[in-house]
């Protein structure tokens, strides 16, 4: 047994229903070290930690996990923390409304006779921030903290658990850039402290300033694990191995015959509603021809669905500037309703919380966004509803028996036609699609490129967001990079390739407007 | 069953509430020595139950949303005296006193639709608020003293029709002439219906379904006129239940059939996914509160013309009655389910429980507990039926793509 190695994961198998999430990943990481784990979104990056800490408990997956030594069999995360592994998601899983102090201790409480020892728990909430460089008073609610003090308590919550082992699930994605080097230099303190680190990230830059090693997984499988010579990353290999997928023919055959400029969008800004002075869209300015499928390549949190949900009406966000243009007319749409009188369609990245009411049949949400469609004497006519169900059910193949049929009980892909039929019905010139594929088989997916085709043919405007890159290059005819909330490049897909878009995606310094 | 299937229009489940009314029904019949099912007891059953049927109207389409109005008593009661009040003490004329009434009631829906859709306050806080608010309202404004009403409005709280025509009919004509509206606009649409989807389908749909369906109908609502008019002289279908069989067909037709009532749906099965299809969600939220509201203020103006005065503790404790009737007619509390319908018949459950149970010689305290427990039973019965794994037969004929998976992943494990 090699003393040196902390963590083993040996052949990891993880299967959900229908997919293979993870297929044989092998992981080895050295005891002191940071080791940063890379990925496209969706290569199972965040299942394989789940299966480390016991979310996906053991006799859940295949393959073994090795920790300090001896087989880990967790059942909860309950006994990987025990074992001292913690993880940091990327979302904050603190409560807002409690002190620091009470979330620290939360499940974990300093207990004397029955009852929490606040005095106790204070004392060592002190000990635990000074340790992460914060000087706050232990009562403060976390409300008033920033989000980077938040992740360094979440930090310091962690090493209150006596963390040999811990996990950060992309930490600086909701972090400014101090908060964010900030946040770097303090896992370099742990390290010195003998605290094993993991650092799963997107962002090639922070990678290359503090790793130790990199393992890249594309596809649910390990592509390749390698040791970083003194703080010199090979960026050009990361992307290679992150992307390295053969494109093989899953994208139908399609001529492309795109007519004048009908959608164009200048200078949208808009702020976080949630983040006061933080533009989730940064002065973005872009154009669709008629009859052009254009996609929009960003990774995760990059802004894409805020841009395009933000154009829908305003649907996201607080509107600071910007124009709209459609085939020429200057459009004012503030709400969804004029949006879609104006010809703009958007389905929605998550089908099951934004695209459907779940409730509803087949023949219900096809005219949902459409009623106005069927009426017949100021009343909705059934039979008009019936007839435009029937006709999408044909044109879309839903396999469904009867358009009377719940969508719960549809499978995703058929799921995700009841809802593009949803935004036919509407007669759109724009139709925005926001990850069209996500979670379908594909089969499904085949038939989704092919409808996405025929509505270009039909002189639509089509925008396709997508966090595969293949895809975008499969389908798009232009595409453009988003990184930050600014648009970075634009790209004629015949002579774009997989790294010119990650580095597009990854590097704000390429083509960041001035 | 399939026949009887095909007669009743496909889901038999949306009918156990109503079998198990017809069977309360006949449980007091019997029980009671057939004091249950007389002309009387039903005039009275309606007269004596509107108000809390159109308030429950206005409450399903509340919870439909994913709300709830805790106020719809009070509201009640203030509206009712407010109207008794102007009628009374300012002289004013019954209509225009009742549109007074109408009114404020209008103005309290704004008022709690304000906090509910423009705040973003939630339903049961605005209403609760509400509920002390105007039952404060009501005891200040008539210093806690019962005010008398208008002698005319006797007749919207507990009037019966005219009597006209030959005498050897055997019942009040009034009665007898829209028994005979309604079936023939059951049959109309029944074969306007049929005549649709015929065109629609292309090939001709059997007609004997609907043929059965007319006579069906025909028979029950035969025998509701004969029962309703048959009573002693000077008793018919009573005018408040008119009243309430007219809003049901207005409300049925705004649930089901106007594009508000598929927005009140779509913003209580799935506010994010409504919004993004274009539904105005605080603008759903506002009218429907507002129309609670109103219609509050409707049954507290038929209440007190029904007792002839307005007391300061009118509408107390209906707002339960409301919701326990919208429940039992098989509503979510989670909004989006539930239809104007189902809720008569729950309230309807309701109604036949407290009027058997008094005939039976049952007291107010025992009947409190056994409509608590009928509620229970209601809605445990309904989610029972809804739970993954107790699916009824029709369901797990189309079982998902998703259970197949689950079961078939063990298997997947070796390869």
């Amino acid at each position: 047994m090699d003393d040196s190695l902390i963590l083993q994961m040996r052949e990891i198998t993880k299967v959900f229903p229908g997919v293979r999430a993870l297929d044989g990943v092998t992981l080895k990481v050295r005891r002191g070290e940071i080791h940063s784990i890379c990925g496209e979104n969706g290569a199972g990056k965040s299942t394989l930690m789940k299966v480390l800490s016991g979310v996906y408990p053991y006799g859940s997956y295949e393959g073994q996990i090795i920790y300090m030594g001896k087989e880990a069999m967790f059942k909860n995360i309950k006994e990987s923390e025990h074992a001292g592994i913690v993880i940091i998601h990327q979302e904050l899983t603190m409560i807002p409304e409690l002190s620091i102090a009470e979330n620290i201790f939360m499940g974990n409480e300093v207990v004397k006779n029955g009852l929490i020892d606040w005095d106790a728990a204070r004392q060592r909430t002190v000990e635990l921030l000074e340790r992460v460089g914060l000087n706050l008073d232990p009562d403060t609610p976390i409300k008033n903290l920033g989000v980077g003090q938040q992740q360094l308590v979440e930090i310091a919550k962690a090493l209150s658990k006596n963390v040999k082992l811990l996990i950060l699930d992309e930490p600086t994605s909701a972090l400014n850039e101090a908060d964010s080097a900030n946040l770097l230099e303090l896992m370099r303190g742990l390290k010195s402290k003998d605290i094993t680190c993991i650092m799963i990230s997107h962002k090639l830059n922070e990678i290359a300033a503090i790793s130790d090693a990199v393992t890249v997984i594309r596809d649910g499988r390990t592509v390749e694990t390698y040791a970083v010579e003194a703080g010199h990353v090979d960026e050009d290999r990361i992307i290679r191995s992150m992307v390295g997928r053969s494109i093989e023919n899953r994208y139908p055959a399609h001529e492309p015959h795109p007519g004048e400029v009908v959608f164009e969008v200048s200078g949208w800004r808009v702020e976080d509603p949630n983040i006061p002075g933080r533009m989730v869209c940064k002065d973005s300015s872009f154009f669709v021809r008629a009859g052009e499928i254009v996609g929009f390549a960003g990774l995760m949190g990059a802004g894409r669905t805020e841009l395009m949900r933000s154009l829908f009406g305003h649907n996201y966000g607080i509107f600071r500037g910007g124009s709209i243009r459609l085939k020429g007319r200057e459009l004012h749409i503030p709400t969804v309703s004029a949006a879609i009188e104006a010809g703009i369609a958007y389905v929605p990245e998550d089908r099951k919380t934004l695209g459907l009411n779940l409730i509803d049949n087949i023949r219900m949400t096809i005219v949902s966004a459409n009623l106005k469609a069927i009426l017949r004497g100021g009343l909705l006519d059934f039979d008009k509803e019936l007839q435009a169900a029937e006709q999408h059910r044909e044109s879309l193949k839903i396999k469904a028996h009867s358009v009377d049929v719940g969508v719960t009980t549809l499978s995703g892909g058929n799921q995700q036609k009841v809802v593009l039929g949803k935004w036919m019905f509407t007669e759109p010139e724009v139709l925005i699609l926001d990850e069209p594929t996500r979670g379908i088989d594909v089969g499904a997916k085949y038939e989704i490129y092919r409808l996405i085709h025929e509505l270009a043919d039909l002189g639509k405007a089509v925008i396709l967001v997508s966090s595969e890159l293949p895809e975008l290059l499969g389908m798009s005819d232009r595409i453009y990079t988003i990184f930050e909330g600014s648009i970075t490049g634009v790209l004629d897909s015949k002579d774009a390739d997989q790294e010119k878009l990650m580095r597009l995606m990854t590097n704000s310094s390429a083509a960041k407007p001035a | 069953m399939k026949q009887i299937k095909q007669v009743l229009g496909g889901e038999l489940r949306k009918y156990t509430m109503v079998i198990a009314l017809v069977a309360l029904i006949l449980i007091f019949h019997i029980a009671s020595g057939g004091k249950m099912i007389t002309p009387s007891n039903f005039q009275n059953l309606l007269s004596g139950n509107a108000y809390v049927l159109i308030l429950a109207i206005g409450m399903l389409m509340v919870i439909v949303i994913g709300q709830i109005d805790l106020s719809v008593g009070s509201v009640s009661g203030f509206c009712g005296m407010v109207m008794a009040l102007t009628a009374t003490n300012l002289n004013w004329p019954w209509w225009a006193a009742v549109l007074c009434g109408l009114g404020i009631g209008v103005l309290i829906g704004a008022w709690q639709g304000f906090w509910v859709a423009k705040l973003g306050i939630p339903g049961f806080i605005t209403t609760l608020g509400g509920m002390m608010i105007f039952r404060g309202g009501v005891i200040w404004i008539s210093k806690s003293i019962s005010v008398p009403a208008p002698a005319e409005l006797k007749w919207f709280g507990a009037g019966y029709l005219p009597e006209w025509g030959p005498s050897f009919t055997g019942m009040n004509n009034s009665t007898l002439l829209l028994g005979i509206i309604a079936i023939a606009a059951l049959a109309f649409m029944q074969l306007r219906k049929h005549k649709r989807t015929s065109e629609l389908k292309g090939g001709n749909e059997p007609l004997w379904p609907v043929v059965t369906r007319i006579i069906l109908g025909a028979v029950v609502i035969g025998y509701l006129t004969w029962l309703f008019g048959s009573g002693r002289p000077g008793t018919s279908f009573p005018i408040p239940g008119l009243i309430l069989v007219i809003l049901v067909i207005i409300y049925h037709t705004i649930t089901q059939r106007t594009r508000f009532g598929r927005h009140i749906y779509a913003v209580g099965g799935n506010k994010s996914a409504a919004a993004l299809s274009g539904v105005n969600v605080k603008k759903t939220y506002f009218l429907t509160m507002l129309n609670m509201s109103f219609l509050a203020a409707l049954a507290g103006i038929m209440f007190v013309g029904r007792s002839t005065a307005a007391g300061p503790s009118d509408g107390n404790g209906w707002e339960l009655d409301a919701i326990a009737s919208v429940y039992i007619g098989g509503a979510a509390v989670s909004g989006g389910v539930g239809t104007i319908m189902a809720t008569m018949v729950g309230g309807m459950v309701m109604a036949v429980l407290n009027s058997g149970l008094m005939l039976m010689g049952v007291g107010a305290d025992k009947t409190q507990v056994i409509k608590g427990l009928v509620l229970l039973a209601a809605v445990a019965f309904d989610v029972y039926n809804k739970q993954p794994g107790h699916v009824s037969i029709t369901k797990r004929l189309f079982s998902t793509k998703d259970s197949a998976a689950k079961e078939g992943s063990p298997a997947a494990k070796e390869s």
